[in-house]
């Protein structure tokens, strides 16, 4: 406990001590959300993304493109860079397990996370007028689903890339796809039927879907968590698989 | 009873056998040193012992444990310094003592380490900031944190200048002295020779030999060369009346004595008793390089 513990504070620390990296994962998303906000025609009502202002359905996009930017950026690079200089070698010389290791990564990823969350709704309710998520615990549960399983994919991207560089490239094209389906260009709502049901099965694609409802005061679909964890277990157990401390 | 035992151990990497049947022991309060050029299996063997790697024959008893199947209970008693590995770059020297001794069940007192191995005026300085011997020095102290029974050291002294390479050398006798025994990788043959008790030389994953530096250097040969101008003629036959010598040479001004045996004390007295003064006197011994191109057909550095 002391050394998970310990490696949580001391990974924190450093974390911070990355300002490009803390821009990317931390920033990055709720800056997006101001600048949309900004738009005049982002806060009009909109027929086609079923009446409700376009502000209103991108929060939980930009929530979830956040969410991609800490696994993939933030996550994928620092793992893969460790392992490259040989930080997680030498750690395998020590008492403590890659368990306590990735464990302390998630720790740190999912508090940071979570405050970045907070601070996008707040962004959106005092700055935009967006209601607060009607169903809060609905929510909170699916933006924890939606970080394991991004987390898990940051984390199998870190696994598989040879080293930090392609860590972060990899990450990079992987990010893409991700928030497109998750609705970054074209809303879910506004995407035709292939797409939007692609778009069910992606991780991000299905949390955007699970935040809206949630937001709206509707319990998420099972479908949409199902996803979420299935994701979370496929990638992680991937991740798990092909994890080497070298 | 040793506190390392290896038997018999082989290891291969598919086709390649890296390490061939080494045996050896290592005794409690030793420093042991494995030499051999690159690529000999000196650093596969250690990590088989380090639990790092599984053998595909022999066995290893570290503290009585099995390196494999202990893994755990083994890293409570092994310190490792690895030969490549780095930390955070932007990691300050206090954080990762205080980080690593967070790891271990009996951890030592960090600040007193650090104060040992001479980096408090580093502690607030952050990894990417040292020089290669500070790096080397925390390298040290996060392999002894977790108060070790056995510390490995892996090529410690690789890349260091020759200062900073004679500071790790007395600072490994002191590690000895707080009875740590000390198992370590070199491929530097001044630095086996001037610090090791026992050597295991290695080359082409197998055992070549296993003595004292001395001993090696015996094994393959004693013979000395003295070197010297005479302050006055001497009769060559004093000399080779001695049974020391083997023979005596003239090499201009020079002369140039052979033997075995106590020969320096020999000739000197002879010239003593001659009234003649030893200018230049240089001795030549077979060193420990020799001894490595003797039963190994190579030189080291290649």
């Amino acid at each position: 406990m002391s050394a998970l513990f310990r490696l949580t504070a001391t990974e924190t620390k450093l974390f911070f001590r990355e300002p490009i990296v803390v821009f990317f994962a931390l920033a990055f998303a709720p800056i997006l959300l101001v600048v949309l906000g900004l738009i005049p025609a982002m806060r009009e009502v909109s027929a086609e993304l079923g009446g409700i202002r376009a502000i209103n359905a991108y929060v939980p996009v930009v929530v979830a493109m956040g969410l991609a930017l800490f696994a993939l950026n933030g996550l994928a690079l620092l793992f893969a860079s460790y392992r490259e200089k040989g930080v997680l070698r030498r750690m395998q010389t020590t008492p403590v397990k890659p368990i306590v290791m990735i464990s302390a990564q998630i720790v740190m990823a999912t508090i940071l996370s979570v405050v970045m969350m907070l601070i996008m709704v707040a962004i959106g309710r005092f700055a935009y007028d967006v209601n607060l998520p009607k169903q809060l615990l609905a929510y909170l549960i699916s933006y924890l689903l939606a970080a394991l399983a991004m987390f898990a994919v940051g984390l199998l991207v870190a696994s598989l890339a040879p080293s930090g560089k392609s860590a972060s490239a990899i990450g990079t094209l992987v990010f893409f796809p991700l928030v497109f389906f998750a609705g970054l260009w074209v809303p879910r709502a506004a995407m035709n039927d292939v797409l939007r049901t692609i778009s069910d099965l992606t991780p991000l694609g299905a949390a955007v879907q699970s935040l809206q409802d949630a937001t709206a005061g509707t319990w998420p679909q099972l479908l949409h968590w199902a996803v979420l964890l299935g994701w979370t277990i496929v990638a992680g157990g991937l991740a798990a698989r092909y994890f080497r401390w070298e | 009873m040793a506190i390392i035992e290896v038997n018999n151990l082989v290891k291969r990497y598919g086709d390649y056998t890296a390490v061939n049947g080494v045996s050896f022991a290592v005794e409690q309060g030793e420093i042991f040193g494995i030499l051999g050029p690159n690529g000999a299996g000196k650093t596969t063997t250690v990590e088989c012992i380090e639990g790092l790697r599984d053998p595909n024959g022999g066995s290893i008893r570290v503290c009585g444990l099995d390196p494999h199947r202990d893994t755990d209970e083994l890293r409570q008693l092994l310190g490792v310094q690895l030969q490549k590995s780095e930390l955070p770059d932007k990691l300050k020297v206090g954080e990762a003592m205080e980080l690593y001794s967070s790891f271990y069940r009996d951890p030592a007192d960090w600040r007193e380490l650090i104060e040992t191995l001479n980096l408090t005026s580093k502690l607030n300085s952050q990894f990417r900031s040292l020089s290669g011997g500070q790096k080397q020095r925390l390298s040290i102290a996060l392999a002894l944190v977790g108060n070790p029974k056995v510390a490995v050291l892996d090529e410690l002294t690789t890349g260091l200048d020759p200062q900073a390479r004679r500071d790790a050398w007395d600072l490994i006798e002191s590690i000895r002295d707080r009875g740590v025994t000390i198992l370590m990788v070199t491929h530097f043959m001044e630095e086996a020779e001037r610090l090791c008790d026992r050597l295991a030389l290695i080359d082409s994953g197998r055992l070549v030999a296993l003595d004292t530096p001395a001993g090696l250097v015996s094994k393959v040969d004693d013979t000395q060369r003295i070197r010297f101008r005479p302050s006055a003629p001497l009769d060559h036959a004093v000399l080779n009346a001695l049974p020391e010598v083997t023979a005596v040479e003239q090499a201009g001004s020079q002369l140039v004595v052979t033997g075995t045996g106590n020969l320096l004390l020999a000739v000197t007295t002879v010239l003593a008793h001659n009234q003649v003064v030893a200018g230049d006197l240089r001795v030549e011994q077979t060193t420990l390089d020799d001894a490595f191109v003797a039963l190994t057909g190579r030189r080291i550095e290649s």
